[in-house]
């Protein structure tokens, strides 16, 4: 990786104070706080219509906010209009310049800051050779693939070194081969030239490999924010865990309390969870497992939190794995993900231990796909 | 070519059936009535053409003997040099003064939200949904008082009428077509408003531009109601001239008053080679969005 | 490193940066000067003429009372007031032909085939011609010693030459061949503005080829007709050159753009003048208004079960 290119200027940190933004009744992003510290990978993660978007927006100032204000250091910006914020962003659908050649989109921001044509030169060649598009440099935007397109794009916006870089789903329109490649390179130069990010996605594997930090949004509200690992081990609310994986998410009641260890009743099974939020006996909750924290056992195991016998219904192949529906004496079916070799029709026991199930309260957050308890014949026989 | 898979035969059937007696005559039909259209419309400009080549032409299939002396009766009768200037410097003017107008306006209106711009787009629509006499009238008597109907000045501020609203309906869409995130991306690249303007929507901009640019020629060449109304003897335009020369006729000899015809026809028969070069055949009806319909 | 030193003003709480904000919030900010040529130009030249002809027309004429005395004046005058049927009785069938038999054509052409462009541009020229020139080829064409008569002579399906110039069949004529390929270009890009998978799934589900124009085809081109038909009739009713030119622009041909020509620039009663051309404005924006109320019954009644 070449590291000519200076580092981006820097500023200590960007704070974010109660931003919020409304479209007449509706509100679109509600009381986001947040301080970005230079060089920061921070990820903005939500469904669509969450307000990440426009949260991106407001702080690219594309879009006026409607409460709060936002900081560079002890500047305050948000009523700065956006060419003079001198933030770099690269857009979902690339936005470049059709009728400019490559170089020409590159070095478009450095000509509107009247440098020198000489440094001109320099740099946007130093950001093409950046992104590998040496032999593209002359061409259109128009005859280049989408991937190149997306480099393009980015080195549009790192040859400013602006102080922060905004990135609006720039991965979301590329095929799924390419986008693990421009995931590491994205990674790689943030890592080469300590920008300043701040990531839109609604990929949550893509906001967990690439983040130092994540804010989850859902309806406009913050949810979480946190490293990768804990939003990861540790979901605030059954929505978060639902994003991050928990495929696994049954309503119960609560039957008794102990600390932190809470016994849930999942529609007759009992079962032992460590409570992610405050609980009395009788609360309704939801209880989330990952697929690959239910482990299939041996007939004579044993487990701290949940054991219990079902039968195989859907099997799904994924290389190593298998991912397979389960449904359990209670009607209720789990997703599990494991390494045996897993068929339909077959009784097997899964369990998982306490620690790895988290009983959420019920916020209504998280509506699951009515079960419609297909027998297992028919699911065999090929039948929706 | 159907292999639909249909339980009751009967519908398959009729499909089959009508399928087998409509489709011939529909092309009998569609190639008959063309063949009318196409006769009708070679007919009516051979006549003109034959007769303005004609020495005199009387109650036979063809004139008897050919002569080309018409035109140069004709240019000089109707003093046509005037003429075809005239006609170059009001279509001139219209096309750059309604470009210029139209093409920001078209620019708000595919951008921006605001309060009255459904009051604005129906006054935009209405110059093209009300008949030209029923305002060029009230138009022609208004220049009149300010002096300002009865030459040049008249004839392109008539003319700008519909052109206008005309530049407006075929470049909105044309804006809307482009991605706003350009000019976000521009704005993120630092570029103010002016710089946006002139660096990435005016380079973006004249393909419609140049469409918008050609309709507005065809219709201000043949526009006659607004120009009939506001000219006077040396601010007519040749559709003008031509209209009126007819209605002198017994004065002029009819082959000249063809002749004149001709080379009017021909003057648009090159701009229209030139204009479907740059536009398709629909687009010189009418880029009509739906209308606003509440 | 200072070549891109971007300023940042300070503006902790600048009141008229608040005020801009919330303006641009509603959509009002600098961009909009963009409009004010526009804006004055239609209010210079369209607007205020057109309420100048307005207030022409309610200022009675010499020796007359009554702010609508010139609008009495049209309705008792019967040989002014008959102008509206006289230009209806031409441009409502001339519109509806043009519009009606634009249809199997353009549904036919609705897909790309070689050729389809050449015959767009003929049918343009016509378009490009313009009015005038029509009505003189026509009356070359249609005259008693025209072609058109020669051959039907010719081939024996007439004996005497047909009366088709100075007459109600030379105008409709006129308006056929100017009309007809505007209406044709226009319902051309709506048929080809459908979306042919639609057809071709509902003739999976058993349609016929008849069927599928009825159910899927007609009701999705319905709003492209009352557009198409109210541009045309727009066309056809301000009739002008052509009546002049083939009719017979004092007797049955007196439609209502002679009458108020006749009134401005021959009798110079521009009040008069107005008044006819503001009912003239008014009967077509009327029929306009009828067909698209018609549209939408049609609309939603084909496409059913919604509810009025």
């Amino acid at each position: 990786m070449t590291n000519t290119v200076t580092p981006a200027k820097q500023f200590g940190e960007l704070r974010l104070d109660g931003v919020g933004r409304s479209f007449g009744e509706a509100n679109a992003l509600t009381d986001l706080s947040l301080t970005i510290q230079q060089g920061e990978f921070i990820a903005l993660l939500g469904p669509s219509g969450c307000g990440k978007s426009t949260a991106l927006n407001c702080l690219a100032g594309l879009l006026p906010l409607t409460h709060g204000s936002i900081w560079q250091d002890d500047k305050r910006i948000d009523m700065t209009r956006p060419e003079r914020r001198g933030f770099g962003m690269v857009f979902q659908n690339y936005a470049l310049f059709p009728h400019m050649s490559v170089r020409k989109n590159v070095a478009f921001g450095l000509e509107m800051r009247k440098t020198p044509s000489a440094e001109i030169k320099e740099r946007v060649a130093e950001a093409i050779e950046l992104v590998h598009l040496e032999d593209q440099a002359a061409k259109l935007p128009g005859q280049l693939s989408g991937g190149q397109q997306q480099r393009v794009a980015i080195a549009r916006a790192v040859v400013l070194r602006p102080p922060l870089v905004l990135m609006d789903e720039p991965l979301s329109n590329l095929d799924a081969k390419l986008r693990l490649e421009m995931r590491t390179q994205i990674r790689r130069l943030h890592q080469a030239l300590n920008l300043t990010t701040v990531y839109v996605t609604h990929d949550q594997e893509e906001a967990l490999s690439l983040a130092d930090r994540l804010v989850v949004l859902r309806l406009g509200r913050v949810q979480q924010i946190g490293t990768p690992r804990e939003l990861y081990s540790r979901p605030a609310n059954a929505f978060v865990a639902d994003f991050m994986g928990y495929r696994n998410l049954l309503k119960s009641t609560i039957s008794a309390v102990d600390g932190t260890r809470v016994v849930v009743d999942v529609s007759g099974l009992s079962v032992n969870a460590t409570a992610m939020s405050g609980f009395s006996v009788g609360d309704a909750c939801i209880v989330g497992v990952r697929p690959d924290d239910l482990k299939v056992v041996g007939p004579g195991a044993t487990s701290d939190g949940l054991i219990v016998d079902g039968t195989v219904e859907v099997v799904e192949y994924q290389g190593r794995e298998i991912v397979s529906e389960v449904r359990l004496p209670n009607r209720l079916t789990v997703t599990v993900r494991t390494e045996e070799d897993l068929h339909p029709g077959m009784r097997i026991r899964v369990a998982a231990e306490a620690g790895r199930t988290l009983a959420f309260a019920d916020d209504n957050t998280v509506t699951r796909v009515p079960d419609l308890g297909v027998s297992p014949e028919a699911v065999a026989a090929g039948a929706p | 070519m159907s292999t639909v898979s249909v339980s009751d035969p009967m519908v398959e059937n009729v499909g089959r059936r009508t399928r087998r007696i409509v489709a011939s005559p529909t092309q009998w039909v569609v190639w008959g009535g063309v063949t009318a259209f196409m006769i009708f419309l070679i007919g009516t400009v051979g006549s003109v053409l034959v007769n303005s080549l004609g020495r005199t032409w009387f109650d036979a299939w063809w004139p008897q003997g050919f002569t080309t002396q018409w035109y140069g009766q004709a240019w000089t009768q109707f003093d046509l040099s005037q003429v075809f200037l005239v006609t170059l410097e009001v279509t001139g003017a219209v096309l750059l003064i309604s470009l210029l107008i139209g093409v920001p306006a078209s620019y708000v209106l595919a951008r921006k939200n605001f309060p009255g711009k459904g009051l604005l787009n129906l006054l935009f629509l209405m110059p093209i949904m009300v008949p030209p006499i029923t305002y060029g009238i009230p138009l022609a008597t208004a220049l009149y008082r300010f002096g300002l109907a009865g030459n040049m000045s008249g004839v392109i501020l008539a003319n700008l009428v519909p052109s206008v609203p005309f530049v407006i309906m075929t470049m909105t869409p044309f804006v809307e077509q482009l991605d706003p995130s350009l000019e976000n991306s521009a704005r993120m690249c630092g570029a103010g408003t002016g710089v946006i303007f002139r660096r990435i929507l005016m380079p973006l901009l004249v393909p419609g531009m140049l469409a918008a640019g050609i309709l507005v020629l065809v219709r201000t060449v043949g526009m006659f109601e607004l120009t009939f109304l506001t000219s006077g003897n040396s601010s007519q335009t040749i559709v003008v001239a031509l209209f009126n020369s007819m209605n002198a006729a017994g004065i002029r000899a009819q082959q000249s008053v063809d002749a004149m015809a001709v080379m009017y026809m021909l003057m648009m028969l090159i701009i229209l080679l030139v204009a479907l070069r740059f536009v398709n055949p629909t687009q010189l009806v009418a880029r009509v969005k739906e209308a606003p319909q509440d | 490193m200072s070549a891109e030193a971007v300023p940042v003003s300070a503006v902790p709480a600048d009141p008229r940066g608040a005020w801009r904000h919330r303006m641009a919030d509603r959509g009002i900010d600098r961009t909009l000067w963009l409009l004010l040529p526009a804006v004055i130009f239609v209010v210079a030249l369209f607007v205020y003429p057109f309420l100048y002809g307005l207030s022409l027309s309610l200022t009675p004429g010499t020796g007359e009372t009554g702010i609508f005395s010139n609008y009495a004046k049209f309705f008792a005058d019967s040989y002014y007031s008959s102008t509206i049927w006289l230009t209806l009785r031409l441009a409502i069938p001339a519109t509806l032909f043009n519009t009606l038999a634009s249809v199997p054509f353009a549904y036919w052409m609705r897909g790309r085939f070689p050729g389809k462009r050449a015959v767009t541009t003929m049918l343009v020229v016509p378009i490009t011609l313009g009015t005038v020139l029509t009505a003189e080829g026509l009356l070359n064409f249609l005259g008693n010693a025209g072609w058109l008569n020669r051959f039907l002579m010719l081939i024996h399906v007439i004996d005497a030459p047909l009366k088709l110039t100075y007459n109600y069949w030379g105008v409709f004529l006129s308006l056929v061949l100017s009309g007809f390929p505007f209406a044709f270009l226009l319902i051309l890009s709506y048929t080809s503005g459908i979306d042919p998978t639609l057809e071709r799934a509902a003739s999976t589900l058993g349609a016929s080829a008849w069927q599928r124009f009825m159910r899927v085809t007609l009701p999705l081109l319905a709003p492209g007709l009352a557009t198409t038909f109210s541009l045309a009739f727009v066309m056809a009713f301000s009739v002008f050159p052509s009546a002049l030119m083939l009719g017979n622009p004092q007797g049955e041909e007196h439609v209502i753009a002679i009458a108020a020509y006749e009134q401005a620039y021959t009798y110079y009663n521009y009040n008069y003048a107005s008044a006819i051309a503001m009912v003239m404005g008014a009967v077509e924006l009327l029929v306009i208004a009828a067909v698209q109320l018609l549209r939408r019954t049609f609309y939603i009644g084909t496409t059913g079960g919604k509810g009025a």
